[in-house]
């Protein structure tokens, strides 16, 4: 069966690939540094499960410690110039966008076939994975592709998907970084705590009030947990389950699923929901950091608004 | 009694993320010092922390989409999507990002969510899309506005999957929801819990799309 675990090899490949493409640049005077942070990446992606978890620690904290000590840096050099780009642009013309699309629709495509047809019977590929490996295969296939028809130079997707890499910098594990963390808040118990202090400020007898603390304890543990998943159980445990179903006789489906999306209203405000919010920053190579969740707020805080009153309606009044 | 020491790492996220420190050195500090708070002996701290990190490694995955993107770039991918924008007639940075936004909402709906995003789709087309048609509607944008208008965009990406996902029945937050009602004896279906996700999908359209029009008269105005 095709799992995560295929994929982490193709991804272990790409990073060892970024560590290479690195050295290669000269202009880049911390090249090392580069190379040796996805070097380090490429082996958790490979040997990630055999290093063991005190292994896997070490190797965190060497990743930290390279971004850390500001040994990552990137190059002056473009491989080709603004007007180069505009004359292959100009000869190649739409098609090129054939090569790029082919990813989102092997992964589109592809999960659909898989899933409503006899296919999903075989177990070829891991259910809880068919749209990333289809993914992975469609960045197999659209890289064929654009070698057989660009003819690039040999090692051309390994400079150019180093520069990118290291024009992004240190955001891109930040997000894997944060799921870890969440993982250490959830072990020295952070969730029962906040879940603890707010039973202990719960209102008596107005369900409005009660629906507010829901919402708002959704959207700022969020905010700090960087995740509406982390913070779900807890405020289901606090305040969701024994107050406003239990207690108030509120519609269970619609406190669970319009609870869970005023936590996305958090999500979108929050520096800690890194890959929503601090890696496009980077990718889309803004000045601000924070330009993203500068866009996000004003959509933020009327949808929460908005879930405040469909709680509040739908859930006692329907 | 509660113990409330553990919370003192989220304090050192805060104060950290406020203070500009590197966030991967704040993330992996407060990892520790919250650990050693909640009583772990260090190395206990260290393994969780490594666990978590390798436990994780999916979060990663999507970088394999660069290579493919970086090649493309070198050949003109981006000047394409302008091109493209600029021979579109009626094309205004509000009108493309409000179609974006519908087609991730129905694509996550159709639990289909790693299709599009910030590398696969953002960076290479949306955003150079977007700024090209603000630009030819209103001429050379200075920097200030550019930033805008991409941030503008990928934030249009992030409400489109926020608000349409929960939708499909078969998506991670919803069976999150119905495990932990189920672990105090509430019993529903993810039909009835997606169902419920609906009015807020169609709110999200609305708001955000208003935005953007919005953004339209903006860029007017400053044009």
């Amino acid at each position: 069966m095709i799992d995560l675990h295929w994929l982490y090899v193709l991804a272990g490949a790409v990073f060892a690939g970024f560590a290479l493409g690195s050295m290669r640049d000269r202009t880049n005077k911390k090249r090392l540094g580069n190379a040796a942070f996805y070097g380090l990446l490429a082996l958790s992606f490979w040997f990630g499960d055999l290093l063991g978890d005190i292994g896997n620690g070490i190797l965190v904290l060497a990743v930290v410690a390279i971004a850390g000590a500001h040994l990552l840096g990137h190059g002056s050099k473009e491989s080709t110039s603004a007007q180069e780009r505009e004359g292959h642009s100009e000869r190649f013309g739409n098609k090129l966008f054939l090569p790029a699309l082919v990813i989102p629709f092997t992964a589109f495509v592809g999960t659909l076939v898989y899933n409503y047809t006899p296919l999903k019977n075989t177990g070829l590929i891991d259910p809880k994975a068919v749209t990333l490996v289809l993914l992975g295969c469609g960045v197999i296939i659209a890289l064929i592709v654009s070698y057989a028809w660009l003819r690039p130079p040999l090692l051309s997707s390994i400079d150019e998907g180093s520069r990118l890499a290291n024009a992004i910098g240190w955001p891109m594990v930040l997000p894997q970084m944060l799921a870890s963390l969440g993982v250490i808040f959830a072990a020295a118990g952070v969730g029962t705590t906040i879940g603890a202090l707010v039973s202990s400020i719960i209102p008596e007898g107005s369900v409005l009030l009660a629906v507010l603390l829901y919402a708002f304890g959704m959207v700022i543990f969020t905010m700090i947990m960087g995740n509406a998943f982390a913070a779900f159980p807890v405020m289901a445990a606090a305040i969701g389950i024994p107050i406003l179903v239990h207690a108030d006789g509120g519609n269970p489906a619609v406190i669970g699923a319009v609870g869970m999306l005023s936590g996305f209203c958090g999500t979108l405000m929050t520096p800690m929901a890194a890959n929503f919010n601090i890696v496009p920053a980077a990718l889309l190579e803004l000045r601000n950091q924070y330009a993203v969740i500068k866009a996000q707020i004003p959509t933020a805080l009327v949808m929460l608004i908005v879930n405040i009153v469909i709680l509040y309606v739908a859930g006692f009044h329907l | 009694m509660i113990d409330y020491w553990p919370l003192l790492g989220i304090a050192l996220v805060v104060v950290g993320f406020a203070l500009r420190f590197n966030p991967l050195l704040v993330v992996a500090t407060a990892a520790i010092v919250t650990g050693l708070l909640g009583h772990m002996p260090f190395l206990k701290v260290l393994a969780t922390l490594g666990h978590g990190f390798n436990e994780n490694r999916y979060v990663s995955i999507i970088w394999i989409v660069l290579p493919v993107i970086g090649l493309l770039e070198r050949y003109g991918l981006q000047q394409r999507a302008r091109t493209v924008i600029a021979n579109m007639r009626g094309a205004t940075a509000g009108r493309l990002l409000i179609v974006y936004l519908a087609f991730r909402q129905v694509l996550a709906a159709l639990g289909l969510i790693s299709v599009a995003g910030h590398p696969q789709t953002v960076r290479p087309l949306v955003a150079p899309m977007a700024v090209a048609a603000a630009e030819k509607q209103h001429g050379k944008l200075d920097d200030e506005t550019v930033e805008t208008v991409k941030a503008m965009s990928a934030a249009t990406d992030n409400v489109g999957v926020f608000f349409g996902e929960d939708i499909f029945l078969a998506v991670a937050s919803i069976l999150l929801i119905q495990g932990s009602m189920a672990s105090f004896g509430i019993q529903l279906t993810p039909f009835q819990l997606s169902v419920w996700a609906i009015p807020t999908a169609i709110c999200a359209f609305l708001v955000h799309g208003s935005r953007l029009l919005l953004l339209d008269r903006k860029l007017g105005r400053r044009a």
